[in-house]
């Protein structure tokens, strides 16, 4: 068995970022499951990236490739086609790939692991099991890097970023998009994404519509709708359909771990450094906030490395931690754990994720009974992507005291 | 076709298969033909795949015994073919007092079938054994020889020992009518004529329609929906056993059993219908089985659902199996038979050839079998290829994990695709890998799996 220093899972772009930040310090390990390094990026093949952690605007592979560049350049040691499938103990792991089956220990464990989009029957969504069912994941993979054939008539399920990026995979393949469908009263992304997506894409957004069953037997022949207000059916024709978000951190070794779980976020809940329940074991990425953009997902990455040198320096663990908790209309905060004394959350914003769309939210924040803060955000929280709260609203939080409420007002 | 084979088998689901691989002991020239592009692919694919004791059939039936004596002979079989089984056992769940009541009679009916190793236990037990069952259960009784199996693994393993016996396989054949003649019998099929002694119909679903052939009105088939809910692996530990229902007149039965997959299934509901071809899943039935899930065990619901599936059973107006031969036409059937027939099957291969004998069919053993196949093992407990040190040194392409939920290497996608009955289509590599059947439904490994099939020119 080899012992390092540190193992990171996941070499997308959060764990990527924590392992080129942390190999000055000492020696990284990347395990990656997939044949390349860059993790959802690669497969990507819009502007946007990089906004915020690179300051330019790069293309999901350009990106991908440029931290796997950064880790390298770094000393990282990367893997790829390496698999960690359990834990052979608290602080080994099982790892499978061409070269072998092995165990690894490390003194710092970092999962990077992501997330996925549910599928369709995770959705509930009856029918047949017909070809032609996607999730946006799997389509961008079929077009891009397998540059494989989708159908003629595609309706996408869901109106957020992600169901845009799947609009403009299905253009380059050739499939006309019938339009996108969603279960919300107003398109759940940035409204002028939603606005230049019909304007220059000629796609619409039917709202408040729900799909109750996918329709065909060898090929998907169309999907059933209901009108939400109405509850009207009625039978869109295509032979492809995308289901696009509804998000899941791959948490498979965060629970087999016995990492304590954050009931909204399903992913291991996490404090402002990122720690888990385990002194060793750290999350980072969408596997902690599904989804927030890869950008983001990196500086949680470079936000990771003060927790990981505190450990590996033998550093006493914090005092007991403060739960943060998400009320209605928000499902779910990510940190999801303070502790007094300890540093502020990545980019200093506490993550949340909204079910309805509030156009000017009115943030509260409550201890014990108590407001502690009030403060009305200049940006909505809407449905489909994740709601900023600025850290300075927590200032006044009592290490000694209860939960912390998050709530809009 | 000019030659005359001396058995055509119609249908290679379980049973077709059974009786084609237990025929090819004998020196016979045999044809197994089937409709659909692969083995296994009708109702035998939905199965609810457990292994059966047999302890509540109706005693003294034909079910009865085959099933005692399939469950026998699975044992065995399975432990040369690698087809993985799972001793987990069962537990019926009594949840009011007219069911608690049953438990008794219940077990009287084990024993009238031989079965002796029930045990009727209390509440106390009955949550130690299952601590996630939801409030309410009086008592239960425990069968502790209930087992889970794979029957995708074992479709595959009697079709393929039959087809390295000698046996031919007509896939994508489908069998529309039939000319009774003196000394034989003329099938005529989708892919022309097959001319043939004798015929056993093993067509599951259209078993009726292929006895009309031969001038028989004997049983009436419908399909019975039976949809089915599978739960995210991380659900496993809740399901230690096979949590059956107690059978009562109202209300129709629904099981919490743990999968040889490593998954959790619920379900099936039971649906009366006329379409012989709907295999979708309904809103009915998700809300009817998400309802009962709640009672039974109410933790179950805060797990991922993994897939959803419906399978059809071939419900019909006997209550035993039917195999009868008909000397005159040198025609036999094997009908009737429900979920059970996957226990059954092997025992069913055994009694058709016996039908067959006494109906003046004669045949010799072959003096040289070859040895059973090895077909991948697919279940959870054994030991999977990504798991083998050894074996991943051998060959680094076992080491190559392809669809990560379920740990596919892409040395087993390979050897589904190169198999003596090989992967046809996605469905067929699902069935003999696992590959694309996990949570992420190929969120991740979609494209590389079909990469891999169209790179082999499959569909």
């Amino acid at each position: 068995m080899n012992r390092e220093p540190v193992v990171i899972i996941g070499a997308g772009p959060s764990g990527l970022a924590a392992a080129a930040a942390l190999a000055p310090h000492t020696p990284v390990l990347v395990l990656e499951r997939e044949a390349q390094a860059g993790g959802i990026p690669r497969h990507c093949a819009h502007q946007g990236f990089g906004l915020r952690d690179l300051h330019r605007s790069l293309s999901g592979p350009a990106y991908a490739q440029r931290l796997v560049r950064a880790a390298l350049d770094a000393g990282v040691r990367i893997e790829t086609r390496t698999m960690v499938t359990g834990w052979a103990s608290a602080d080994a792991l099982e790892v499978t790939g061409p070269g072998g089956r092995r165990t690894v220990s490390a003194d710092a464990i970092v999962l990077a692991t992501g997330a996925r989009e549910r599928a369709r029957a995770a959705r509930r969504i009856p029918g047949d099991r017909p070809a032609g069912v996607y999730t946006t994941g799997q389509l961008q993979q079929a077009v891009h890097l397998h540059h494989q054939g989708v159908g003629t008539r595609a309706v996408i399920v869901g109106a957020e970023a992600v169901s845009w990026s799947a609009v403009l995979t299905l253009r380059e393949a050739g499939c006309a998009v019938v339009g996108l469908v969603t279960r919300h009263e107003r398109p759940d992304a940035y409204a002028p994404m939603a606005r230049l997506g019909s304007l220059a894409l000629h796609v619409g957004v039917r709202t408040s519509t729900e799909v109750t069953a996918v329709l065909g037997h060898g090929r998907v022949t169309g999907v059933e709708v209901a009108d939400r207000r109405t509850g009207a059916r009625e039978v869109i024709a295509c032979d492809t359909v995308v289901f696009t978000g509804d998000w899941i951190p791959d948490h498979e070794l965060a629970r087999l771990a016995g990492l304590m779980m954050d009931a909204g976020t399903r992913g291991p809940a996490v404090d402002t450094a990122l720690r888990t329940s385990q002194p060793h074991v750290f999350a980072v990425g969408n596997l902690v906030h599904p989804v927030d953009t890869a950008d983001v997902a990196a500086l949680d990455g470079r936000h990771v490395v003060h927790a990981v040198r505190t450990r590996l320096a033998g550093l006493a663990p914090l005092a007991a931690p403060v739960p943060i908790v998400a009320e209605a209309p928000f499902t779910w905060v990510a940190p999801s754990l303070m502790r007094p004394g300890d540093i502020a959350p990545a980019r200093g914003r506490l993550l949340l994720w909204s079910d309805a769309l509030v156009p000017v939210p009115r943030v509260v924040v409550r201890q014990d009974g108590r407001v502690l803060a009030r403060q009305r955000l200049p940006w909505p929280a809407a449905p489909g992507r994740v709601f900023r709260v600025p850290w300075s609203m927590l200032g006044a939080v009592r290490g000694d005291g209860g939960p912390v409420s998050v709530s809009l007002g | 076709m000019s030659v005359v084979a001396d058995v055509a088998i119609i249908g290679a689901g379980l049973i077709g298969a059974a009786i084609a691989r237990e025929l090819a002991g004998q020196d016979l020239d045999i044809v197994l033909i089937e409709a659909r592009n692969d083995v296994g692919d009708g109702t035998s694919k939905a199965n609810t795949a457990i292994l059966h004791t047999g302890f509540d059939a109706t005693p003294g039936t034909l079910e009865a015994r085959l099933v005692r004596r399939g469950y026998a002979l699975w044992q065995e079989y399975a432990a040369r073919t690698g087809v993985p089984v799972e001793r987990t056992g069962a537990l019926l769940v009594a949840w009011d007092e007219e069911q608690q009541a049953a438990l008794p009679t219940l077990q009287a009916k084990a024993e009238a079938n031989g079965y002796l190793a029930t045990r009727i236990v209390d509440a106390g037990t009955v949550y130690a054994m299952v601590p996630d069952l939801g409030p309410g259960a009086l008592a239960g009784l425990t069968v502790p020889d209930e087992s889970i199996m794979c029957s995708w693994s074992a479709a595959i393993a009697m079709a393929t020992e039959a087809v390295l016996r000698g046996v031919r396989l007509e896939l994508e054949c489908r069998v529309d009518g039939a000319t009774v003649l003196a000394d034989h019998t003329v099938l005529h099929t989708s892919r022309g004529d097959i001319a043939t002694r004798w015929v056993v119909n093993a067509a599951g679903l259209a078993g009726d329609t292929v006895d009309a052939l031969f001038g028989h009105d004997r049983f009436h088939l419908h399909p019975r929906r039976g949809e089915l809910l599978v739960f995210d692996k991380l659900a496993r530990p809740k399901a230690p056993v096979i949590v059956l229902p107690v059978p009562s007149k109202v209300g129709k039965g629904v099981l919490v059993s743990p999968t040889i997959y490593g998954n959790v299934m619920l379900g099936p509901t039971a649906d009366d219908i006329e379409d012989r071809a709907a295999t979708g899943t309904t809103e009915a039935g998700f809300a009817f089985l998400l309802e009962r899930g709640r009672r039974i065990m109410p933790s179950l619901l805060d797990e991922e659902v993994t897939t959803a599936y419906a399978g059809l059973r071939a419900a019909h107006d006997r209550d035993d199996f039917v195999i009868e031969a008909d000397a005159a036409q040198r025609y036999v059937v094997a009908g009737c038979i429900r979920s059970t027939g996957l226990t059954a099957s092997l025992a069913v291969g055994e009694e058709v050839l016996e039908r067959m004998r006494a109906a003046g069919f004669t045949c010799t053993p072959r003096a040289v079998l070859p040895e059973p196949p090895q077909v991948p093992n697919l279940g959870e407990a054994g030991l999977r290829p990504y798991e083998d040190e050894a074996r991943i040194a051998a060959d680094p392409a076992y080491g190559e994990i392809v669809c990560f939920c379920e740990r596919v290497t892409a040395g087993e996608i390979r050897d589904a695709l190169d198999a003596t009955i090989p992967a046809r289509d996605l469905g067929g590599l699902r069935r003999r890998t696992r590959a694309q059947n996990g949570r992420c439904q190929g969120f991740f490994c979609g494209a590389a799996v079909r990469a891999a099939l169209e790179g082999r020119g499959a569909r």
